[in-house]
């Protein structure tokens, strides 16, 4: 089956103002297959957003693709024109921006915002325009759509105004869409809601999704796929279920195990010194050589050092850029 | 509702405060209307002393005001001394011309001022924004004065444009259409004065909050719905500016009857300029503090209107006043 | 013997509407009851609009209840004078969600850290400075930062030195108002381990508010769930873990995200 997306040796950097360089995303390379959840677990600095933004060309003005491709529905989106671009945004991918107060316009009503979204990328005469934005505002507000419709930001609460931008994304039927933190600033019962929400939409619009986070256990019983995401490269890609409960990767499995483990149902004691990743991120406008988790790696090795690990399978679907496993 | 019966509360008090204060400032400068005429030997000093009772000028000061303010009330805004006339239609009059001027000025000024922001924003940094910027700066520098003069020298220089004035002598035995072309040759050039004094400023602004939208996130989540630039553009960044525009936009009203004194000055328009700078050089008491109160009514009512406008512009404003 | 914060029966209105009517207020505190013993640490959690924050600016002093009451080491905090308050103010100090709102980005760490010292004018100009770089040892902030403005600093650095400013002062109770909320998890468990040192020992006790379960579970001996204004259930952090009775608190223990040891449960709660 071709895949929907092909990210290939991607290189994004961004440039400041005092000339320094920023190698945010160092040679990315993943497959996303149609209707498939893939987890991009990575925390600050590890360059999910660019990812996210990347994807559609929506780096700021100080943004670069140095190298790679990414190729969508086998057009390579890096390539496209303006035009056909514009066409692909909210048309075939859709994204869900990271925090959703600011990415409401503010003085706008809701149902004009999400019409809008409709109206840019199908010819449509006022009434139809209508009616599909009061049905798309009534499959993610069930009781007060009207209400809603006619509302304006501020008058909504967080877990609301994330409906909002979820109808944006996905009003026009795309087959991809990515959602940067989607629910970084819920209240845990919204929280589940809204990943719920994307469950349905996954089984019920066939949508494949791309769901960046920080946190590992939003993705369980979530995402088909994990990616982990360190220093604007991938250290781990496999099934969740392998991912999570099997981590490869020695970073992967530092980070997991800092979660307070209460939850995990294993007897720990409470108050206890909880496993942390000593160090810090990288600086990514240094170029390092060798491994870039290497200085915080319980497990570095001399080659570690010098060389950068490449991807090696350590089972079907799971790969792990580390020495540990190089051939 | 309650908002906006505070705010006007609030303009009706600013309007008293000014005309107390222009009333005092007045009538306690130095010397009066008749103090001039006393040092006219062909009037007799009783004449001088009946006219002074006639007008009322040998009472004290808040007797005086109280006379004033209850005329005003009533819609008399007292008696001119060096025109003999009642302050109110002479007023008016040269209100009307002013306001032609500043009208058309302002219009103008807004008409570009807006498309040029906007694609100075869109730019910023580049080449274009910069040209623009240097440009308006240049213009801001220069005085108005100088505009001023520097226009009428045009004027007088190519002979194309009458040099004053509001039409010319022959204006009633002209058609219609020659009758305003008469009024926009004289129009041209003041007007051109104004809009060129104060477009750069506009611009400006508005480029600023254009530019300081462009970056806000919710551009950039509507970016990646893929909606067309020129509507993000204009439609979406410009409403989100709109704020401080609306702001400025109140104080270019507000302007409108006291923003042109200097340039009807120089550029002889028979304006309420002249009208104030005259009396004020003769201490005609009542004119001036009239051209002063409606000048200060225009102010307040601008802002008021911006208020307004503000409201009605932006529902967080609506929220948060309905909250109060 | 007694604990270090008793409250009892607080109760906040906020006016919401033209006037002070009872129609138009808004209760943010509903009779909230609760005690800290002294070197212990209590979670509160619930969802947004709960009250938490109310309750934190309470107890810190930063808001007046409508009715009710704060004792601190059995000082009804409500009959002190302002002079007598002040003095008591650096007893209870605040942590906030976001550093980069609590901390003004453009004061160089060092300032920050001493700014306690400068307000409560204590110590003299060098004197202050070595103390500011042994609070920055405290909190493990690498001295070479002291002079980096606090917007250069990571999520993590910031909330190190936030919670330097906090022990400044020698704080006996320290309000966290969501203090690991907005970290990665990795700097969660960092500053998680931070705490829990700094609290055997200092002696330092902890009103954790959050509405993440599962960092209340880890750092907390106590735990009291809010639900809109009020205290729907309060006890031992194993008892509420694992034998909750009220239904918001299942509702919340439920809700959040979560993953068992086995691959073969991998759903939601």
């Amino acid at each position: 089956m071709t895949p929907l997306l092909e990210v290939t040796n991607l290189h994004v950097s961004y440039s400041a103002r005092t000339g320094e360089v920023c190698h945010a995303l160092a040679g990315v390379n993943f497959d996303l297959a149609p209707g498939e959840i893939l987890g991009v677990l990575g925390e600050s600095g590890s360059g999910k957003s660019t990812l996210a933004a990347a994807i559609l060309r929506l780096l700021p003005s100080n943004g670069k693709f140095q190298k790679g491709s990414v190729l969508f529905e086998g057009k390579n989106l890096l390539e496209v024109s303006a035009q056909d671009l514009r066409k692909i945004r909210g048309g075939r991918i859709g994204l869900i921006a990271q925090e959703p107060s600011p990415s409401l316009h503010p003085t706008m009503q809701i149902g004009q915002q999400v019409s809008d979204v409709l109206a840019a990328h199908e010819t449509l005469d006022g009434r139809t325009l209508r009616e599909k934005t009061s049905h798309l505002l009534s499959s993610m507000f069930p009781e007060d759509a009207e209400r809603i419709s006619r509302s304006y930001p501020h008058e909504l609460s967080g877990g609301q105004r994330q409906r909002v931008l979820i109808a944006q994304a996905i009003a026009c039927r795309p087959s991809l869409v990515v959602a940067d933190e989607p629910t970084a600033s819920l209240d845990p019962t919204t929280q589940q809601e809204i990943l719920q929400l994307f469950r349905t939409l996954q089984q019920k619009l066939g949508l494949a999704m791309i769901l960046i986070t920080h946190n590992p256990a939003l993705l369980a019983g979530l995402a088909d796929r994990i990616l982990v995401l360190y220093a604007g490269r991938i250290a781990e890609i496999g099934p969740a279920a392998q991912v999570l409960y099997s981590p490869q990767h020695p970073y992967t499995a530092a980070l997991l195990e800092c979660l307070p483990s209460h939850f995990a149902g294993a007897q720990s004691a409470r108050k206890a010194t909880l496993h942390v990743i000593q160090g810090e991120p990288p600086d990514l406008t240094l170029q390092k050589n060798g491994c870039q988790f290497e200085p915080r790696c319980a497990e570095r090795m001399e080659v570690c050092k010098r060389d950068e690990p490449s991807a090696a399978e350590v089972s079907e679907l799971h790969e792990v850029s580390c020495f540990k496993f190089a051939g | 509702m309650l908002y906006f019966l505070r705010r006007a509360l609030h303009a009706v008090f600013l309007l008293f405060g000014v005309s107390l204060l222009t009333f005092l400032f007045s009538a306690l400068t130095p010397g009066n209307y008749f103090d001039e005429m006393r040092m006219n030997p062909q009037i007799s000093p009783e004449t001088v002393a009946a006219l002074r009772a006639q007008y009322q000028l040998d009472r004290p000061l808040p007797i005086r005001y109280a006379h004033w303010l209850n005329a005003v009330v009533h819609g008399q805004l007292g008696f001119s001394f060096a025109y003999n006339s009642p302050v109110a239609p002479l007023l008016w009059a040269r209100a009307r011309n002013t306001l032609l001027l500043t009208v058309t000025a302002t219009f103008l000024a807004w008409l570009l001022a807006l498309p040029l922001g906007v694609w100075s924003a869109a730019k910023l940094g580049r080449a274009p924004d910069r040209v623009l910027s240097s440009a308006t700066a240049a213009l801001l520098v220069i005085p108005d004065l100088v505009l001023a003069l520097g226009l009428l020298i045009l004027a007088v220089r190519t002979g194309r444009f009458p040099t004053g004035g509001l039409v010319s002598v022959s204006f009633d035995e002209l058609s219609v259409l020659q009758k305003l072309r008469d009024l926009a040759m004289h129009m041209a050039l003041p007007v051109l004065a104004l809009v060129l004094s104060t477009l750069p400023m506009l611009v400006r602004h508005v480029r600023a909050s254009v530019a300081e939208v462009l970056n806000a996130p919710f551009l950039r989540a509507a970016l990646g719905h893929g909606i067309s630039h020129r509507k993000l553009l204009y439609s979406y960044a410009l409403r989100a500016a709109a704020n401080p525009l609306i702001s400025l936009f109140g104080f270019s009203v507000g302007t409108l009857l006291s923003g042109s004194l200097l340039v009807e000055v120089v550029m002889s328009w028979p304006g309420l300029g002249p009208l104030l700078l005259e009396s004020i050089l003769a201490r005609d008491l009542y004119v001036v503090i009239g051209g002063v109160l409606l000048s200060m009514i225009f102010l307040v009512g601008g802002n008021f209107f911006a208020d307004v406008l503000l409201y009605l512009a932006d529902p967080r404003i609506r929220t948060a006043a309905s909250a109060k | 013997m007694q604990p270090l914060l008793k409250v009892e029966n607080l109760v906040k209105h906020y006016a919401s509407g033209r006037s002070a009517r009872s129609k138009d207020k808004l209760v943010a505190l509903d009779g909230v009851s609760l005690s800290i013993p002294s070197g212990k640490t209590l979670a509160l959690v619930g969802e947004s609009g709960s009250g938490k924050s109310t309750l934190a600016l309470c107890i810190a002093s930063l808001e007046s209840p409508t009715s009710g009451s704060i004792s601190f080491e059995g000082i009804d905090l409500a009959a002190l004078h302002e002079n007598q308050l002040r003095l008591l103010r650096p007893q209870i100090q605040l942590v906030f969600q976001d550093p980069a709102s609590s901390l003004n980005p453009r004061w160089t760490v060092l300032n920050i850290v001493s700014e306690p010292f400068l307000i409560q004018r204590r110590f003299t100009k060098p004197d202050r400075a070595i103390r500011a770089l042994k609070l920055l040892d405290r909190v493990a902030l690498p001295r070479k930062l002291a002079s980096r403005r606090a917007g250069e600093l990571s999520g993590g650095q910031k909330q190190r030195l936030a919670i330097a400013r906090a022990i400044a002062l020698e704080p006996k109770l320290i309000i966290l108002d969501e203090a690991l909320s907005a970290l990665d998890c990795s700097v969660q468990a960092q500053i998680s381990n931070l705490l829990l040192e700094l609290q055997s020992s200092l002696g330092l006790t902890y009103l954790f508010i959050t509405h993440d379960f599962a960092m209340a579970a880890h750092l907390a001996d106590q735990i009291a769930v809010m639900d809109r204004g009020r205290i729907v259930e309060c006890g031992p952090a194993e008892d509420i873990l694992h034998s909750p009775t009220h239904e918001v608190t299942r509702t919340l223990l439920a809700a959040t995200p979560r993953f068992s040891e086995s691959p073969s449960e991998l759903v939601h709660a």
